[in-house]
């Protein structure tokens, strides 16, 4: 239990270090074209990934949620129906659930 | 004018993502609980980690059976892509002093990419600001809400809420997709090399391993 507690201090200690060790940076650091370029580059390829993993991975395998999937391409076409940012998630979640209910 | 109206869209994006990222505070406290943390643990891990996916990864791995270091480990190695979100924030935002110490906390996937997705830095600052307000509070809340209500609750994919977290990286991603044939490449990329590398890496390492994408785009 204690355990638990002092991973839990690791980890709230070393995520607020990591964020401000980026934003502390010497300016020069960021100066650099290659390094602006890539700081530019980098959320995007992150956050595709970090869409890979919870919709297609569970526990460490690859995995297929029907429901997700259907969620997940309801958010696609309210956005290309330019819905609102609240609209698309609401889409997304209601069709996961409804999806969820009827496949059981 | 058009500088106020881009300051209350981005104003207006920064409470839509704070909205709906407390829906995933539900989903992270209902997990946390589930995993076996309290719920002062999954309150303390919002506070003060306040970083998402890192906080699900360390409630899914001490769920899993993980052990705590690899728990931890894996945590950390998500949330040093806050770091790289640093260094670009650092440029937009020009914060010194105290003000950087407090305004660090609110380097996340949310707030830099709502301020990224603004057309100018006045823009981006406040949809910064604003983004980081209410998704601290929201997902706070949600946290201690989701935490104390699991039983109630149940299953938060009944809800269709594990659907959220993704949806609204998409949602941020979008405007940036559609106007780079280039960013589609590497967004493509850095998700096919996630999934490729879930089997054999430990959670986190293989969405840190998508930025290899991004190498190679520069190398073109």
């Amino acid at each position: 239990m204690t355990g638990l507690w002092w991973a839990i201090a690791a980890v709230c200690l070393g995520c607020y270090a990591l964020k401000l060790s980026g934003l502390a940076a010497p300016r020069r650091v960021l100066d650099h074209p290659v390094v602006s370029r890539f700081a530019e580059l980098v959320p995007v390829a992150l956050l595709a990934a970090l869409i890979g993993v919870q919709m297609f991975t569970h526990d460490g395998a690859l995995a297929f949620d029907l429901a997700r999937t259907a969620g997940l391409g309801a958010a696609v076409v309210a956005l290309l129906l330019r819905a609102p940012f609240l609209v698309v998630l609401a889409a997304a979640a209601a069709v996961t659930a409804v999806a969820r209910a009827f496949l059981g | 004018m058009e500088h106020t109206t881009h300051r209350s869209a981005a104003i207006r994006d920064g409470l839509g993502v704070g909205l709906a990222v407390g829906l995933s505070g539900v989903a992270f406290g209902a997990a946390a609980v589930t995993a076996g943390l309290t719920v002062p643990q999954a309150c303390v891990l919002s506070l003060l980690a306040f970083t998402g996916a890192s906080q699900f990864a360390f409630a899914g791995t001490v769920g899993a059976g993980g052990d705590l270091l690899a728990a931890a480990s894996g945590a950390l190695l998500l949330g040093a892509r806050n770091t790289l979100y640093g260094l670009r924030m650092a440029d937009v935002l020009q914060v010194r002093g105290a003000r950087k110490l407090a305004t660090a906390q609110g380097v996340i996937d949310e707030t830099t990419a709502v301020a990224l997705a603004q057309p100018n830095p006045a823009a981006a600052r406040a949809g910064f600001y604003t983004t980081f307000a209410a998704v601290y509070v929201g997902w706070n809340l949600t946290t201690l809400l989701g935490a104390v209500g699991t039983s109630a609750l149940g299953d938060p994919g009944m809800l269709g809420l594990d659907v959220v977290g993704p949806a609204t990286f998409l949602a941020i991603l979008w405007p940036r997709l559609k106007s780079s044939a280039e960013l589609r490449l590497l967004a493509a990329g850095g998700m096919a090399i996630a999934l490729a590398a879930t089997p054999f890496f430990p959670p986190g390492v293989p969405v840190l391993l998508a930025a290899v994408a991004v190498l190679v785009v520069m190398l073109r």
